[in-house]
């Protein structure tokens, strides 16, 4: 580190999201007004870093110019994803190595005996060593700390590079842990060793050994990550720290980041959802339904007061928690992708199977020949048929329409349009389930929430979707394609603390929760001490994990301060309760769970208002209007305008039927929409009853 | 009126089917009892006002509920018709868990409320929990001694705990002095019934945007076509009569197997099940009610054609004959606490058995299939009061003709998880010695069965009282296609450090247990599916390095030979211990 700075309104900063096919950038020249850089450039898979620093020749930026740079990468959630993982080894109690591979009893489906399930360690890399703490946290047999050696050298000797230690009741009781830990740091070549009860310090074996398990196996690959990024950018000048974007929402170190690699693995949906936040909650929207759409899979989150919600249990697939706090973002296994077939009833479906990113759609001209709910928004006119041009191998769009009346059409006495408005009809049903099941069924008025709709193809479906769930307004951002990077523009600096209570209301001891609180809250300032980047100010807000005493599951309520007494608790709980479930329980006690606190250094708010370069803009709507195209709604062409987006006049009023179109992303507005611009460049639509 | 487009009714099956899981999730979220919240051991649908006939359940559903709800909600409306039971208001909320009136046993109870359009009945939505006790000899209801019903516990007829939206507190009342840990039921019931509401709401949106009459036009026609698409599935079966036997292990009291026979008729689109020559009605309560069982056929058929929707129409072409005279068709006042649980089971595992044969690509060799129930009761001298500990277990599941059986899955009629170690012992006296993968249990095959469990629990203080109610502690999951049988399910109990093994096996009820003994459990592995000799020698060598089978099952089971340093195969001695063919299947536990 070569020096502190902060990152004043009057910086450069770039955000940088590597995906799955992009990698964007989004460059914010604070020194010259909030002008803003872009560049698309394809994913370097082997090295992502390659991507990052051609993304940042691609602007024509100085590098060494830029303030900060601020980095959302997939290369944990890659390396889980698709097993590449660091050679790992585990340490476990004694009569527990299969704690990981046994899981809880489980199977994929409901329905179907089938399936199959890998764990992250194999088990011959699973150790035992004697010691066993009780569940109160007394210590039944010591650590045998000969046998801990030995396990150590062996898997030393087997090739490991990075270590697990997973002992039972770690959290009541870490001593075990720490002392293993040391031993082992004596012995192990590296820095890779994980403690259980480190990155989670609560009870569940399985879990909790899971969530260290992954740690541990993806820490070489993200610290490896880190420095060929670190090294690259230097070459090119930028000698600063960089900031890397964690699965909650928030930015830390490159220097830290690595210490908790887990926290990294769902770090890009997070970063989109950070980014819908900040643009809502400047354009007035505070509560928010965000909704990504990919090509395999499409991505829904909820924010009420300008809040993203957080969860400590995502499964980031089929056996496979992380439990630390993320952004909780549910992911729905449909997108453009996915593919339209008859079944033996006779009736439509939709997915599961996709035509994914290759072959891709039959219009990506990639040798794709199953209709998809992409070809199905080609085929009604709501996608530009000039797109098709642009691909290697073009495809007519009376193709593309052929197949759709030989795939679906004939069975079901549709025409090719027909069949294709049938499909996307259905897409939008089902894809609304999933998302009212992940949102507003939790007890939420969706009449309280607008839709943000976000990536390529969220904004072409997104007033079909808000109209099946009951919002009332649509708010597309000015850039949807790149909404990711600008989340890592935009994010703050952010820890998170849980720590478990589990008693009932009525006998908590309030000084000790006043403590507890305020312990995460010295905690959480003194890590964004230690970072370079210097916030604003320091925000500090608390909620209760809470159900009554003989449940399970638990209801998340936010709390006004640390000073909470018995009575807020219970009133805070109750009115929540009645909520969501709308059942009033009077002779039955609150239980508080957990107490959550985040620690957010706020840092100064950035401009968003040249996402869209003014320049651009035209005086009238004329002026805007590409053409006009005949585009398929509920069941008839209409004629409809199609306008460029990066040159409607900001005070435009514009009343569907229309489309918007841009580099990265398509707004449909149906027959009844009305649209209007903010000044960010937002797009924010009303809804008509149609 | 217009006929109905493909579009529409595809958006209504969706939207039916959405009404339904949003039932199962209010359900789940707002339950008390760990068995519903965490296991999801219930149900929620939508059924026919005209016969109660199952029109649309939910995806998260217990699979054994699949089909026993329709019977219940058949038997409310008859009941009602026939005066025998109070005829229903807006509001109102039947709860019932008489077996012999369309159930499974006492512990799942049922709610079923009407849906009124215009002043008439449109529909009937049900559900279905598992609560935690529901009186009885025994806490929770399993005895594996009961010979009547009425020692399982308290039996509810049809009858209104709501009225008019209002809950009965004098019934509410009785059933509260009836069944043990009686303060936290409201909380069950207020979710059960919040279930059934948001499921009303819903279901009036859809009704309000659609119409009524196209809605009711869709349900008959998407009845007609998922039987449809349940006849094109069975068509593509070659014709023949295929047949299975699977045997539980003892009824608990007396001890001989019982015997399910099966033989599974296709003929053109249809298939008929035939359970003749099965055992008789028995002492104990291994006995199935009606209900359980066609649902049993329905679940494992479903486990075999996921695609198909679940409704009515989906099970026309499936035709049980009624199994009258055997314990698959149980009386009053025959004990049933064993049906839903384990004999479910035994019979989807006859269905499997015998369809395997039918369709090898589509179907595994016998998964685990059982509950794994352990309760123990006692009491904690440390914090001065009684407990009731249930663990419930998975097990290996079958080969199939893609992959080896998942290990530790889940009982073939549920979908709940089992409980952390960590939870356990938090919660309990009792400290586990191990809980591990179950070495050398999966059956051989090309495709191995997946692993069991095996664990070891240690009372730390105080007296207490072990029952299991398990199954395949005699005969292991089978295999198929020359595959081999998975290790059977072992119980064992050490007292004053002497090994007690259950005279039934899998069954026993009240051992008394004192502070060291200790209980080891070891579940069933997955039957193998195809020739074990068939097995890539790669796979067995990569087997032997995880530690999942020694080098001698290898050779033993599979026939593969290990070079001496036990790091590859030793190709030559291996062809020549295949060609030669003599494998045993013993399990040295």
């Amino acid at each position: 580190m070569k020096e502190n700075f902060s990152a004043l309104p009057g910086n450069v900063v770039a955000g940088i999201d590597v995906g799955g096919t992009f990698t964007d950038l989004l460059l914010i020249d604070g020194k010259d007004g909030g002008r803003v850089h872009i560049a698309k450039t394809p994913t370097t898979v082997d090295n992502q870093a390659f991507g990052v620093v051609s993304a940042l020749g691609a602007t024509g930026f100085p590098i060494d110019g830029i303030d900060l740079i601020v980095h959302g990468t997939t290369t944990t959630t890659n390396a889980v994803l698709e097993r590449r993982l660091a050679k790992t080894g585990m340490i476990t109690t004694r009569g527990f190595r299969d704690v990981i591979e046994l899981g809880r009893r489980t199977r994929p489906q409901p329905y179907g005996m089938t399936g199959t399930f890998v764990p992250v360690i194999p088990r011959n890399l699973r150790l035992e060593v004697s010691e066993r703490v009780e569940a109160s946290g007394a210590v039944r047999v010591p650590l045998d700390e000969a046998e801990m050696r030995t396990a150590v050298s062996q898997l030393i000797e087997a090739g490991c590079e990075s270590l697990v230690i997973h002992f039972l009741h770690s959290y009541a009781n870490p001593g075990h842990e720490r002392r293993a830990a040391e031993i082992a740091a004596e012995l192990w070549p590296n820095g890779f060793i994980t403690t259980g009860h480190a990155l989670l310090s609560e009870a569940r074996e399985f879990e909790r050994g899971v969530t260290a398990s992954v740690n541990a196996s993806v820490q070489p690959i993200l610290e490896r990550y880190v420095e060929r990024l670190r090294k690259e950018l230097g070459t090119k000048g930028y000698a600063r720290d960089f900031l890397i974007m964690n699965g909650n929402g928030g930015m830390i170190s490159a220097r830290f980041v690595t210490r908790e690699s887990a926290k990294t693995v769902m770090s890009g949906p997070a970063s989109g959802v950070i980014a819908a936040a900040y643009t809502g909650k400047r354009a007035g929207f505070e509560n928010l339904v965000t909704y990504d759409m990919g090509g395999t899979s499409t991505d829904v989150a909820l924010i009420r007061n300008a809040e993203p919600a957080v969860s400590n249990e995502i499964e980031i697939e089929y056996a496979m928690p992380i439990h630390v706090p993320m952004v909780a973002v549910h992911t729905v296994g449909a997108g453009g992708g996915s593919i339209a077939r008859v079944d033996a009833a006779g009736l439509i479906q939709i997915g599961p199977e996709s035509a994914g990113a290759n072959p891709g759609p039959i219009c990506y001209g990639r040798g794709g020949s199953e209709p998809t709910i992409t070809d199905a928004n080609l085929v009604l006119g709501r996608l530009a048929p000039k797109k098709l041009l642009a691909v290697e191998n073009p495809v007519t769009v009376e193709r593309v329409t052929g197949i759709f009346e030989d795939r679906i059409g004939k069975a079901t006495a549709l025409s090719g349009v027909e069949a294709a408005g049938a499909v996307l009809r259905l897409g939008n049903m089902k894809m609304a389930g999933a998302i009212r099941m992940v949102s507003v069924s939790r007890g939420h008025d969706p009449r309280d929430f607008a839709l943000f709709a976000f990536g390529g193809a969220g904004p072409l479906h997104a007033t079909a979707l808000a109209r099946e769930l009951g919002l009332p307004k649509v708010l597309v951002p000015a850039r949807p394609g790149i909404t990711n990077a600008l989340g890592c523009v935009v994010a703050d600096l952010r820890h998170d603390f849980v720590n478990t209570v589990n008693q009932p209301v009525s006998g908590l001891d309030e000084s000790q929760l006043h403590g507890i609180l305020e312990r995460h809250r010295n905690e959480g300032e003194e890590l964004i001490g230690k970072e370079a980047v210097k916030p604003e100010t320091i925000r500090v807000t608390h909620s209760a994990d809470m159900q009554f005493v003989g449940q399970t599951h638990i209801i998340n309520v936010s709390l006004p301060s640390s000073s909470v007494t018995r009575e807020m608790l219970q009133l805070l709980f109750e009115k929540a309760y009645f909520a969501r479930f709308k059942v009033e329980l009077p002779e039955i006690r609150a239980n508080l769970v957990n107490l959550n606190t985040s620690v957010t250094g706020v840092r100064p708010a950035i401009d968003l208002s040249r996402l869209i370069d003014p320049a651009g803009r035209v005086k009238t709507l004329d002026e805007a209007r590409r053409e006009i195209r005949p585009v398929w709604y509920a069941g008839a062409w209409h004629d409809t305008p199609v306008y460029a987006r990066e040159k409607l006049p900001l005070d435009a009023v514009i009343e569907g039927p229309a489309i918007l179109e841009q580099m990265d992303a398509t707004t449909v507005l149906e027959p009844g929409d009305r649209a209007r611009s903010d000044a960010d460049g937002n797009i924010i639509i009303d809804i008509g009853e149609a | 009126m217009a006929k109905l487009d493909t579009i529409t009714l595809s958006v209504l099956q969706a939207a039916l089917q959405q009404v339904c899981d949003e039932m199962d999730l209010t359900f789940s979220r707002a339950a008390f009892s760990p068995v519903i919240a965490e296991a999801n051991d219930r149900s929620d649908g939508i059924y026919s006002a005209l016969d109660g006939s199952l029109i649309a359940q939910g995806s998260q559903g217990l699979p054994v509920f699949v089909g026993v709800m329709q019977y219940s909600t058949k038997t409310v409306i008859e009941m009602i018709a026939d005066g025998r039971c109070l005829p229903p208001e807006p509001g109102d909320i039947y709860i019932v868990n008489d077996p012999y009136l369309g159930g499974t046993h006492l512990m799942d109870v049922r709610f079923a409320m009407p849906v009124y359009r215009g002043g008439k009945i449109f529909c009937w939505l049900s559900n279905t929990g598992h609560w935690p006790d529901i009186g009885g000899s025994v806490p929770g209801g399993f005895s594996a001694s009961a010979t009547a019903v009425e020692q399982e516990g308290l039996r509810l007829p049809p009858v209104k705990l709501f009225k008019k939206g209002v809950l009965d507190t004098e019934i509410y009342a009785i059933i509260c002095s009836n069944i043990r840990v009686a303060d936290q039921r409201i909380g069950d019931i207020r979710a059960q019934a919040a279930a059934l509401l948001i499921g009303q709401d819903r279901l009036n949106g859809i009704l309000d945007r659609y119409g009524d009459e196209t809605v009711v036009e869709a349900i008959a026609e998407l009845r007609r076509r998922a039987a449809e698409q349940m006849r094109a599935n069975i068509a593509a079966i070659p014709d023949g009569t295929y047949r299975s036997k699977a045997f539980v292990d003892s009824d608990g009291v007396v001890n001989e197997p019982l015997t399910i026979a099966l033989a599974v008729e296709k003929q053109g689109d249809t298939l008929t099940f035939d359970f003749a020559g099965s055992s008789k009605p028995c002492a104990g309560p291994m006995n199935s009610v009606l209900a359980t069982t066609l649902s049993s056929v329905y679940l494992a058929m479903r486990h075999i054609f996921p695609d198909v929707p679940i409704s009515a129409g989906a099970f026309e072409p499936l035709i049980v004959k009624r199994p009258e005279g055997t314990f698959l068709d149980a009386k009053y006042p025959r004990p049933v606490s064993g049906c839903a649980a384990e004999v479910s089971q035994r019979i989807a595992e006859a269905v499997f058995a015998a369809m395997v044969q039918a369709l090898p690509d589509k179907v595994t060799a016998a998964p685990a299939g059982s509950s794994g129930n352990f309760a123990l009761g006692g009491n904690d001298p440390v914090r001065g009061r009684d407990y009731v500990m249930y663990q419930i277990s998975g097990g290996g599941y079958g080969g199939n003709a893609g992959h080896d059986g998942l290990t530790n899955g889940c009982s073939t009629i549920g979908i709940s998880k089992s409980p952390p170690v960590e939870i356990m012992e938090q919660a309990f006296p009792v400290l586990y010695r191990h809980y591990a993968l179950r070495e050398g249990s999966g059956g051989a095959g090309k495709q191995r069965g997946g692993f069991g469990l095996a664990y070891e629990v240690e009372i730390l203080r105080g007296d207490a009282r072990a029952s299991f109610v398990m199954d395949h502690g005699r005969f292991g999951p089978q295999g198929a296609l020359g595959g081999k049988d998975g290790a059977p399910n072992t119980v064992t109990v050490f007292r004053g450090g002497e090994a007690h093994v259950p005279p039934h096996l899998s069954k026993e009820q009240d051992i008394a247990l004192k502070a060291g003994d200790r209980v080891r459990v070891g579940t069933p592995g997955g039957g193998g599916y195809g020739d074990p000799l068939q097995r890539e020698a790669d796979l067995v060598l990569r087997d032997v390095a995880l530690g999942y089978y020694t080098s001698k099952e290898a050779s033993d089971k599979f026939g593969v030979t290990l070079a001496a340093d036990g790091l590859t195969v030793d190709r030559v001695a291996t062809e020549k211990r295949r060609a030669g063919q003599n494998l045993s299947n013993s399990f040295t536990p």
